[in-house]
């Protein structure tokens, strides 16, 4: 219990650090988003309606500057992240809620496939490579490295980018890009199936870029625990080879791993940014190109918001996990 | 960990020869490429030939020499990044976690605000605030969204050396505190400082590219991001100019596999649990 309320006090006063960021970043920076608005309007409204306009957007700059930051506090709690510039007169907050189950679901079932596969990869590869004859070298552990290499150093965007000509455009198996064909409902049996049509490509994109870490993470992770005692005595014992690795060292080895499946998935909810721009996938990372191209700043700090909080929930679930899979953790807790 | 424990680790060597092969091309780029690379006098559209290895733009740019000159810009982004994180890293992780107290308190708690910020969401906002910009704008930002993992480690790796015989001894001795960092805790990481440097260049270089392909960069600067953001905004491949998309995106492809190998060979020499013998 002690555990989980320390966890939950610092996940609170990181959330507040990372709110206060978001306050601070754009007012760090050179130009002044007041005056990028004016010019955007520049003209066309009256003095007494740009004031309003300015309010709404939180722009009040009679206010002072604590002023203005416990008005922004207050703003957030109530879910308030103000009004786009852009979408006008949509609020940032719709604009993400319509993005976000497009990024959570294209996005999440790709990094999980790409977490399983890296790891059954890697594990298989150490364990070839250790395994029976003890260091003898294994080729799927000598391909399995440099591909895992290259993966990781793939630029996302552009492996879309061949994707889409060589396969949606010069073989048409899938859309160009889009998340759904316009008129058809999302709810409807014919539109979910082409939800999924639209989505298979950028899936695939990201699960390739994703697998390669996991690969190299979990291949080096379980390396070190085969080197470990208990997994020679689980030998000495004459343990069949299979469950020595799979029950005794990979179990060991996702453990240190699993905190960065943590960052990873919070990562990777804006990792694939790129991917979104080159598919016109309808989800966040695309919407944050549009509020950069626009300068829309509030649609901008909103989206780095949700994509900070949900780093850190990513984190804090995991760390809750952690007690559960890991009997050490446990203990601890529980003194 | 020596100069030929290097060359004898094969993904070593391999990374090795993919990086000095695109030094060189770096520095002898006036000598290689053909044609200035924003030379817009060609033919626009051409096709491969022996004149234009590999064809021209829809602006009449040879392709091949923006390629070699484009060599020039990623590498040096990629190794001044590298270079700038591991400065970073050295006071926010190895020096912090030797003076311990107060200090590090502060200190490691940046990191843990840096470390929860999402990179990527965060380099796109940055430059987005600073409006794109010159490299060197480029290569501030990615230095401040990627030192933060790396400190961690450092960090450990610095905690773990501080109490050591030999530290203690320089410390009783009355050397200065930046002087036992640099000269006994240092040299004692060196592994794994190489290491984060090849990994801090790779995501530099893909950074760079990312960011000038969403035109976050100086967009009349030839660079390897900068040909893929006028290819894909010239809608090279309806126009079936792939080898335009192609050739960029491959030269990144290889650079970062260099940098990753390196990465990877280094860690694997200076780690006993991952060694080969």
């Amino acid at each position: 219990m002690r555990y989980l309320l320390r966890r939950v006090a610092v996940l609170l006063v990181t959330a507040w650090v990372a709110v206060t960021v978001n306050f601070a970043l754009p007012r760090l920076m050179p130009g002044d988003p007041a005056s990028n608005m004016m010019a955007r309007y520049g003209g066309q409204l009256s003095p007494r309606a740009l004031d309003a306009l300015r309010i709404d957007f939180g722009l009040d700059t009679h206010q002072s500057l604590p002023g203005q930051y416990f008005s922004y506090l207050g703003q957030i709690l109530t879910g308030n992240l103000g009004m786009s510039y852009t979408y006008f007169p949509a609020t940032v907050s719709s604009m993400i809620r319509q993005a976000l189950p497009w990024t959570l679901g294209m996005v999440g079932f790709a990094t999980i496939l790409a977490f399983l596969f890296g790891i059954g990869l890697g594990m298989v590869a150490a364990w070839r490579r250790g395994s029976a004859g003890w260091h003898r070298n294994s080729r799927l552990d000598t391909a399995l490295v440099p591909t895992g290499v290259m993966l990781s150093a793939m630029p996302p965007f552009w492996l879309a980018m061949m994707l889409v000509y060589f396969i949606s455009y010069k073989l048409g198996w899938f859309p160009i890009g889009g998340g759904i064909k316009p008129g058809l409902s999302k709810s409807s049996s014919a539109g979910l199936v082409d939800i999924a049509r639209h989505s298979v490509l950028p899936a695939f994109t990201l699960t390739l870029v994703a697998m390669g870490g996991w690969i190299l993470l979990m291949r080096n992770s379980m390396l070190t625990v085969l080197n470990d005692d208990f997994v020679k005595f689980a030998r000495a014992k004459g343990l069949p080879n299979r469950s020595i690795a799979y029950r005794y060292a990979a179990r060991n080895a996702i453990l240190p791993i699993f905190t960065q499946f943590a960052m990873a998935l919070g990562v990777v909810v804006g990792g694939q940014v790129f991917i979104e721009i080159v598919y016109s996938y309808p989800g966040i990372g695309y919407l944050l190109l549009t509020a950069v191209y626009n300068q829309d700043y509030p649609l901008m700090q909103g989206i780095f918001l949700i994509f900070t909080l949900t780093l850190l929930l990513a984190n804090f679930l995991v760390e809750m996990l952690y007690v559960f899979i890991d009997p050490r953790v446990r203990v601890e807790a529980g003194k | 960990m020596s100069p030929r424990a290097l060359l004898a680790n094969r993904r070593a060597a391999v990374g090795a020869s993919i990086l000095g092969f695109f030094a060189l091309v770096a520095l002898l780029a006036p000598l290689i490429a053909p044609y200035s690379p924003s030379d817009t006098n060609s033919t626009p559209m051409l096709p491969m030939s022996a004149k234009h290895l590999l064809g021209t733009t829809t602006n009449g740019q040879d392709i091949f020499s923006q390629l070699v000159w484009g060599t020039r810009t990623s590498l040096s982004v990629g190794l001044l990044t590298g270079t700038m994180i591991c400065l970073v890293q050295l006071v926010m992780g190895v020096f912090s976690g030797y003076v311990g107290g107060k200090a590090d308190t502060t200190l490691s708690s940046v990191t843990n605000v840096f470390l929860v910020l999402p990179t990527l969401p965060l380099l796109i906002v940055l430059a987005a605030y600073l409006q794109g910009g010159s490299l060197l704008v480029l290569v501030g930002v990615i230095t401040i969204t990627g030192w933060a993992w790396g400190a961690r480690v450092l960090r450990a790796q610095a905690i773990a050396l501080r109490d050591r015989p030999f530290v203690e001894a320089a410390r009783i001795s009355g050397e200065s505190r930046w002087h036992i960092v640099l000269a006994h805790i240092v040299p004692n990481m060196l592994g794994i400082m190489v290491a984060n440097f090849f990994g801090a260049a790779l995501f530099a270089v893909l950074a760079e590219a990312g960011l000038e392909f969403i035109g976050l960069g100086d967009i009349n600067s030839v660079t390897w991001g900068t040909m893929l953001y006028w290819a894909q905004n010239s809608e090279a491949m309806l126009q079936g100019m792939w080898v335009w998309l192609l050739a960029p995106g491959l030269c990144i492809l290889l650079l970062g596999t260099s940098l990753g190998l390196l990465n990877f060979a280094v860690d694997e020499i200076a780690n006993p649990n991952l060694r080969r013998d």
